[in-house]
């Protein structure tokens, strides 16, 4: 159990700048990898976890090198390998499973011949027995029917079964160590809690060493024996998994735990001032200096050393570790919000809204009507209040930015009315809908490369919607988007900025300011936080309320991440294939009784503590299109109680807290058997 | 699948007849006809009453074009004014003539442009990408006139190695052809050559940058298994394409190169008949060189789709 089989030492890893400069993403790395173990690297994005993971099967991307160090795999150094050695390693010895399948897989080979290929390089065995082996390994990564999944092409594979096949591919060469890089991101909660469950199945049942690279420490959690923490290129805290999520004694990993939102805390989640330094930008001193609360003058000139403490079994990079020790209950508790006024009028109602993305055939075209039966969104019923957030939250395809594309007016409705203010209804045709409805709803988009104009600075970006809907100009106009900038915590000097001069974080906010620009009455955010990092997405979330908080702006939050919506909305409606499941204050759908589907998805939320694992109720289907009668959760609910969820679509049954919750099943007997 | 192809070519004969009604409404609505273009001056009496006669312009409009459509469905053009024979007969040599020019173009062109496109990518920025990359760029920049003279002057005149200018009798073989055709070939070849290696270069560093690239490296796939199983089959799918149409380019006449060295290809008929205002001819031959786009982008269109298995099981699918 103790033997090391892969050794990193001192490595630096860089590239050489255009001034001609080198410059290290990775400094001075040294970790050991023990046999049967699993070690989780967490980071985030940036802080050097593929470069580490690549460089530990002797790979080093294009534009980068070695600047010093070893990477010693049985005391050979991967690093000093010819490539015909390093062929005979990779897939053999060390395997690699890759963060996005889906174009990890060749498009023009199917299924079984990938594998075959790996077998070959591999192994000794002949056609026979490899054709066996096939199926063998696909039956192992429970993929269904081995036989004809070994005939298809990639692309005709959901992504979870595609995360799978790479799992199977890796496992062809019997490796003694596997390397997953982000393996369930990008995946569905249900999809990623399933295919974690299997890396701890197969890690156990076949002793294999695995190096899991994640930036979430929810995942990390569930797989890792020991976690490493990285932070621009280096080691700052790494020891016993159970430790390090528990007691973290750096007080990066302890911001980045208290960052992320949990299930179990309705408030914000605390945020860390600032974003990680660019690589080169360190010239002295502790990294984190800029960000660290305990941060002292002798930080700053500094830098700390990896220091083993042994009553934790654990190394540490900072001077005042000993001030965090014994500061754990401080990890469970949360920014309380303010939580709207009941009284408030209602702004926005969604009456009977469906939404078809089908094409209209001619004849119906000429008819002006919509022919599909069993259009993607249906039966929609929400009525949003004056000052509240209320989250849309289900997998992808469920229909929720679907929804906001209506309410905005991107995407018209088949059926059914968008009312606004005082019951007006709004055209679900964006030219028809009149300047000042156009202001009043304003919408955030998941990533903001793409909504940002690259040509833009952020001045042009801002003065946009300050020109269009108040025609301001000249100092009025720079007065109003120095103001915008201030109330999303930018300096001033952000204004001539363009959009790649800028972090995630600090784009996200811009595209806020964009959108406050309109003095809007609802805000749609369509999974806002989904592309940031956690000590990010935190700093976003806080600034999103306090903004609500102060301007009484309404927000329609579209999130797949359960948690984030726990931490930021007064209430939440849960979707599965475009029907409504549940809706209620959000307090009361986190607590049972739930609907079926609602507990399926809680279940699987991966929260960053070893002792809570996630629970595996549903299968992880991915189903095309919603059942064209009956309950819209029929395939794949665990409660199933017959034909009737097939036939009848179930009746709304409130709860004694004000849920409703859309099922055939009792809600009394629902909150019985939930216990 | 088979539904797809029966609507690709239902779309393809659409096209072409649009195409025909167009080049007959053109020259219906130019001022005169036919005959008055042709004959000019002498337009007037028996003349222009026999060569009304003769193209039957005395119908109706749209008689005649149902008449003209119908035998250009059955493979007659009627006939060209200024030879005064069958359109069939002016055509047949010089469409020989164009393919014999386009195919060694094209047997010579693509496998090398393919080859070249390769090497360069996969030593980018190594001397052979270096050297190789050069001397496209320089003959894709300079236009076919200039490099056609100068392939005349240099290698016809100055070396006095081959024919400068192409001089073939009607009935000649292909071997007369061959040795005729050398400089147009390495003309129109430089020019087709370089654009496609670009292509094919620009497409395979693409796919060399993949993530399933990646992937291959890491299984332990050697260098050369990995180009051939997991590179070249996804990066050359997209110059398909590319290659029909260059083929449609070359088969429709490479009009310079032709008028350069008097080869006697469609692209030259194209020519001599606009300045003859052989209107029928004209016609003829805006309905073959469509016919040409047609038929080769719809072959290619047909094989991306068997190739790529992405599109493939989205055709059988739905
Ligand atoms: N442009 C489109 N054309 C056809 N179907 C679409 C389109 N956009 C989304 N869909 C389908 O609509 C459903 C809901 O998608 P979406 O609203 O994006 O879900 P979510 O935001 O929950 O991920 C999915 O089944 C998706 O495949
Ligand atoms: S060394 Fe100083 S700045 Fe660095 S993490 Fe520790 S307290 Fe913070
Ligand atoms: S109605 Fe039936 S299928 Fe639907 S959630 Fe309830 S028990 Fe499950
Ligand atoms: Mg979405």
């Amino acid at each position: 159990m103790n033997k090391i089989i892969e050794s990193i030492k001192n490595l630096s890893i860089g590239f050489n700048s255009q001034k001609g400069k080198k410059i290290s993403i990775l400094r001075n790395v040294s970790t050991n990898i023990k046999k049967g173990e699993t070690v989780g690297i967490v980071g985030e994005s940036g802080s050097g976890k593929s470069t580490l993971a690549l460089a530990m099967m002797g790979y080093i991307k294009q534009g980068l090198f070695p600047l010093k160090g070893e990477c010693l795999f049985k005391s050979e150094d991967l690093l000093k390998m010819s490539s015909r050695q390093l062929e005979k390693i990779r897939g053999r010895k060390i395997a690699m499973i890759p963060q996005n399948a889906g174009q990890a897989l060749t498009p023009n080979l199917k299924i079984g011949y990938q594998i075959d290929e790996a077998l070959r390089l591999h192994t000794d065995l002949n056609k026979t027995e490899r054709d066996k082996k096939i199926s063998e390994l696909l039956n192992k990564v429970r993929l269904p029917s081995p036989e004809t999944m070994a005939f298809r092409y990639p692309h005709e594979l959901s992504g979870g079964q595609q995360q799978r096949v790479a799992v199977a591919m890796a496992l062809a060469g019997k490796p003694d160590l596997l390397l997953l890089d982000e393996p369930t991101t990008g995946l569905d909660v249900t999809t990623q809690a399933h295919v974690l469950e299997l890396l701890r199945f197969i890690a156990k049942d076949t002793g294999t060493s695995m190096i899991y690279v994640s930036h979430d420490l929810g995942a990390i959690a569930q797989v890792s024996d020991r976690i490493v923490v990285m932070y621009a290129g280096e080691i700052v805290l790494e020891g016993p998994a159970r430790k390090i999520l528990k007691e973290p004694i750096h007080p990066y990993t302890y911001g980045l735990l208290k960052s992320i939102p949990k299930l179990s805390l309705a408030g914000l989640p605390a945020s860390m001032p600032g974003s990680q330094p660019q690589p080169g930008s360190i010239s002295e001193g502790c990294s984190f200096y800029d960000r660290c609360n305990l941060a002292t003058d002798h930080c700053k000139k500094n830098s700390p050393d990896l220091e083993y403490i042994k009553e934790l079994d654990t190394n540490v990079r900072c001077f005042n570790h000993k001030e965090l020790i014994n500061q754990n209950n401080n990890l469970q508790t949360s920014i309380t919000k303010k939580s709207n006024n009941s009284e408030a009028i209602e702004v926005l109602k969604l009456k009977d809204v469906s939404i078809s993305y089908a094409k209209q055939k001619f004849f119906d075209q000429l008819l002006n009507k919509i022919s599909d039966q069993n259009p993607t969104v249906k039966d929609i019923n929400i009525d949003i209040k004056k000052g509240e957030t209320i989250a849309l939250v289900g997998e992808s395809g469920s229909g929720k930015s679907t929804i906001l594309k209506s309410i905005a007016g991107l995407l018209k409705t088949k059926d059914g009315q968008i009312k606004f203010e005082n019951d007006r209804i709004l055209s679900s045709d964006l030219k028809m809908r009149n300047p000042n409805d156009l202001r009043a709803i304003q919408l955030i988009f998941q990533n903001p490369d793409e909504s940002l104009n690259p040509n833009h600075t952020v001045e042009q970006i801002l003065s946009q919607p300050l020109k269009l809907y108040f025609n301001l100009s000249g100092e009025e106009l720079k007065k109003n988007i120095i103001d915008l900038l201030k109330k999303v915590r930018l300096g001033e000097f952000y204004m001539s900025r363009y959009p790649r001069q800028l972090s995630g974080g600090e784009k996200q906010r811009v595209a806020v300011a964009r959108a406050f620009a309109a003095k809007p009455d609802i805000i749609l955010c369509d999974e806002v936080t989904s592309a940031l990092d956690v000590s990010v997405q935190a700093a976003v979330l806080n600034l999103l309320q306090q903004l609500k908080e102060d301007l009484g702006t309404t927000y329609v939050f579209v999130s797949h991440d359960l948690a984030v919506v726990r931490a930021i909305s007064d209430r939440v409606a849960v979707l599965y294939q475009g029907r409504l499941c549940e809706i209620g204050p959000s307090q009361n759908v986190y607590k049972f009784p739930s609907h079926p589907y609602t507990e399926v998805l809680l279940g699987a939320v991966l929260e960053p503590d070893p002792d809570i694992k996630p629970k595996l109720v549903a299968e992880d289907i991915v189903e095309e299109k919603p059942p064209e009668k009956g309950c819209s959760f029929q395939g794949r609910c665990p409660r199933k109680i017959g034909d009737i969820c097939n036939t009848e679509v179930p009746p709304w049954q409130i709860g004694e807290n004000g849920n409703a919750i859309r099922c055939h099943i009792n809600i009394d007997e629902l909150a019985n058997s939930q216990q | 699948m088979l539904l797809l192809i029966l609507k690709r070519i239902g779309l393809g004969l659409i096209t072409l007849f649009i195409v025909s009604l167009i080049t007959f409404v053109g020259v219906e609505v130019l001022p005169g006809d036919a005959c008055t273009t042709y004959l000019e001056r002498e337009a007037y009496g028996a003349a222009l009453d026999a060569c009304i006669k003769r193209l039957g312009l005395d119908v109706p409009a749209y008689e005649r074009y149902l008449d003209w459509a119908s035998n250009v469905a059955r493979g007659d053009f009627g006939y060209s004014l200024s030879g005064e024979m069958p359109i069939n007969e002016v055509l047949g040599p010089r469409v020989k003539n164009s393919l014999v020019l386009a195919s060694v173009s094209i047997l010579i062109g693509i496998p090398l442009a393919i080859v070249l496109g390769i090497i360069t990518a996969l030593w980018r920025d190594k001397l052979p990408d270096i050297m190789i990359s050069t001397i496209t760029i320089f003959s894709m920049t300079i236009p076919e006139f200039i490099s056609a003279t100068l392939l005349i002057l240099i290698v016809a005149i100055w070396l006095g190695w081959l024919p400068g200018i192409v001089i073939i009798p009607s009935d000649a073989t292909f071997y007369e052809l061959l040795s005729n055709i050398i400089l147009p070939v390495v003309a129109i070849s430089m020019i087709m050559t370089a654009h496609m290696a670009r292509m094919v270069r620009s497409s395979v560093i693409q796919v060399m940058a993949s993530d399933y690239v990646q992937m291959a490296i890491l299984k332990g796939v050697p260098y050369w298994k990995m180009v051939f199983r997991h590179v070249l089959p996804n990066a050359l799918l997209p110059a398909i394409n590319v290659v029909a149409l260059t083929i449609a380019w070359l088969l429709g006449g490479v009009v310079v190169t032709e008028v350069v060295f008097n080869y006697p290809g469609l692209g030259r008929l194209v020519i001599e008949s606009i300045s003859n205002r052989d209107l029928p001819v004209v016609q003829a031959l805006a309905i073959i060189l469509a016919s040409i786009y047609v038929g080769i982008n719809l072959i290619a269109d047909l094989m991306t789709l068997m190739l790529n298995p992405r599109l493939k099981s989205l055709q059988i699918r739905k």
